[in-house]
């Protein structure tokens, strides 16, 4: 389908960037028609995703960079995420609800991205970073009728 | 974040975007009443919370884990839709438990 328009993000690796990120993503989104339960999971999987980059990507290190690219066609959304951290060694693994390197993280990152996204894929390349790419057909799916018929 | 104490209850009426900017914070000032104080039960009041992630969650977690230890609950008040559907998908809401407000929780844990 066409596309209506595009953008790029790029900013440092800072827990206060993973804010600027979702309300930035979702502000790009709602040029097209979308409800509010869309725009709010659109949020979770952007800062889930972010998250990663920062906190296994770049292991916490705030002078890295962390990159977004984002699209819209009339219906659907397409946001990667990208980071040049440390990768996945398993992503099979990582997508495990229960698989995460730290005891206080829940490893439910991907769990959510997967409920509240249409498609997602992760591909990685250890030592050389991993790339998020997900999308979502938003709005409310209710065909609309042209007066004339 | 504010914090009460009423008896061996921890009330914690959290605010605003929880996400991983806000999770040390929420860790340590959690951890410090916690160490500082003898607490049993902690109620989260979740009414101001706007947006949670599996950051916060994994904070959540962590200090249900500690009091779950010594026999205490740890009691979810208002969380916003949004808010309430994470914490539902995450699993937390089957371990914790869900009050319409602080009174009720408050008088549950009695």
């Amino acid at each position: 389908m066409r596309l209506i328009n595009q953008m790029k993000l790029e900013f440092l690796s800072i827990p206060a960037n993973v804010a600027f990120a979702r309300v930035s993503v979702a502000a790009f989104a709602s040029q097209i028609e979308c409800t509010l339960s869309d725009l709010e999971e659109i949020k979770v999987a952007v800062s889930e995703a972010v998250e990663n980059s920062i906190i296994h990507g770049y292991e916490n290190a705030a002078d890295r960079l962390v990159r977004i690219y984002a699209a819209l066609t009339a219906d659907t959304v397409e946001i990667r995420v990208e980071d040049d951290g440390k990768g996945i060694e398993d992503i099979d693994d990582a997508l495990q609800p229960t698989f995460s390197t730290d005891a206080e993280r829940l490893g439910l990152g991907f769990v959510f991205i997967n409920s509240f996204m249409d498609n997602f894929k992760v591909e990685s390349t250890p030592g050389h970073g991993t790339v998020v790419t997900m999308n979502k057909r938003v709005g409310s799916g209710v065909a609309r009728i042209s007066p004339e018929q | 974040m504010e914090l009460e104490q009423i008896q061996d209850t921890l009330i914690a009426r959290l605010s605003g975007d929880l996400d991983l900017g806000v999770a040390d914070h929420l860790r340590n000032t959690l951890d410090e009443a916690l160490d500082n104080q003898p607490v049993r039960n902690i109620i989260l009041n979740l009414a101001g919370a706007s947006f949670i992630d599996s950051s916060v969650l994994g904070v959540l977690l962590g200090r249900y884990k500690r009091v779950s230890r010594i026999g205490g609950r740890v009691c979810i008040v208002e969380p916003q839709p949004q808010v309430r559907r994470i914490l539902e998908l995450s699993g937390l809401l089957r371990i914790m438990d869900e009050f319409p407000g602080e009174a009720a929780a408050l008088e549950n844990i009695g």
